[in-house]
């Protein structure tokens, strides 16, 4: 792999992170992270969407015309969606019903839209695919890591099984409560934000106005 | 249920930004001062109520389980159909609206303008839609629904760009500066807001 579509491949995954740093696609990274295997395969829907989608608006690139585009791309996108809502729902009709509207939320999910405008659109099949792959893998990465900190504290158990052993049924652990509710997912993306950005300290962002030291 | 209580818990209990995330995109992008964010926030109020009702006439006469049985085609179920449907239909909608306030409202058009394009992204109002057929809301309800759950939003977007306003001013580590404490900030207003669970009307 030559070293353009490696970059294309693993920027997103920290340095250019969709979720964290783009603000894209933020509403399913905080409503579906509430147990592991929710975030798995919401992560796994929207990563085959957004390069198929990714893959098809290249396609067409160039037969486009510039004032139609965006009613043709969200059509394309939602045609996708439909597809992998079916299949969920024909194979896995229990994830599907706990995902509930989210799944069919990909469709205005910005990270979809956004990378088809910004880089399908201006760029070959290949590089869409891996683009697409990408930012999919960014996302994932971020539901991952928000999913397992919320189940694991909050449920003491990972994909179902259970790992820390509850009060409640004669063992040590005391889940925290909080970390079911919705907001600690916005508590756990912003620390998940602040982290980051002190490793990568070029994420930063400038303050509008300075407190000046007292004199 | 009725109307009223269905309303309460559309605006404070089940707030589409607080408790569903939805429309966060925007919600954290367009915070920043609050005139822009009270604009955002009628326009989404506008638009929400009146897609939730078209979208319920269309979920109900066209594409439900034997919906067509009208037209004598009871075993039609056109319900695959739905996303691509409710999605045409915000856009459309989006579109019409902005070309009618252009015409006849130049005021209000200048206000809202540049936030009705967004508005076709902003999944508040696809999620609203789709939670209206999740819930199988009758057509009053679904006028009460779109209304209340657009006026949730504008709340929730209001009170944040306040806060985001003041918060300028406050000295905060360089890693959370902007979006981290945005972040934050939306969390403890979340946290708030679940004090409202429970109320109950009528």
């Amino acid at each position: 792999m030559d070293d353009t579509a490696r970059r294309t491949l693993l920027d997103p995954l920290v340095d250019n992170n969709p979720v964290t740093l783009q603000i894209l696609g933020i509403c399913s990274a905080l409503a579906v992270t509430t147990t592991l295997a929710t975030a798995l395969v919401m992560s796994l829907l929207l990563t085959v969407v957004l390069m198929l989608s990714n893959a098809s608006i290249s396609l067409i690139r160039r037969h486009l015309p510039r004032s139609i585009r965006i009613i043709v791309q969200i059509t394309i996108i939602a045609s996708l969606v439909i597809v992998a809502d079916q299949v969920l729902k024909a194979y896995a009709y229990e994830m599907s019903k706990r995902l509930s509207v989210f799944v069919g939320l990909i469709i205005t999910n910005c990270i979809v839209l956004g990378r088809a405008e910004a880089f399908a659109t201006k760029n070959g099949v290949g590089p869409s695919l891996l683009d697409g792959l990408g930012n999919g893998l960014g996302y994932s990465l971020i539901l991952v890591l928000v999913g397992t900190i919320r189940e694991l504290f909050g449920s003491g158990t990972l994909l179902g099984y259970e790992v820390l052993a509850l009060a409640s049924e004669g063992g040590w652990y005391r889940p925290i409560g909080l970390l079911l509710l919705p907001p600690s997912a916005f508590f756990i993306i912003g620390l998940l934000i602040w982290a980051i950005r002190t490793w990568k300290t070029a994420q930063v962002e400038e303050p509008e106005y300075r407190v000046r030291a007292a004199e | 249920m009725g109307y009223l209580s269905l309303l309460i818990e559309a605006v404070f209990v089940e707030n589409l930004a607080l408790s569903f995330f939805l429309g966060m995109c925007t919600f954290l992008a367009v915070s920043k001062k609050v005139e822009t964010a009270i604009g955002l926030g009628a326009a989404v109020v506008l638009v929400q109520g009146i897609t939730v009702p078209v979208n319920n006439l269309i979920y109900h006469y066209l594409l439900k389980d034997g919906a067509w049985a009208w037209a004598g085609w009871p075993e039609a179920d056109l319900s695959f159909l739905g996303l691509i449907s409710y999605i045409g239909v915000i856009a459309a909608m989006v579109q019409i609206l902005e070309m009618t306030l252009d015409r006849y409202f130049p005021a209000l058009h200048r206000a809202l303008g540049i936030f009705l394009p967004l508005i076709t992204v902003n999944c508040a109002i696809l999620g609203g839609t789709l939670f209206m057929v999740e819930r199988d809301y009758r057509f009053g309800e679904s006028v009460v629904y779109g209304l209340g759950s657009g006026l949730g939003w504008a709340v929730a977007i209001a009170a944040l760009a306040g806060i985001r306003e003041k918060l300028k001013y406050s000295d905060i580590p360089g890693g959370l500066q902007g979006l981290g404490m945005a972040f934050i900030v939306t969390g403890l207003m979340s946290l708030g807001f679940m004090a409202f669970s429970g109320i109950r009307i009528g």
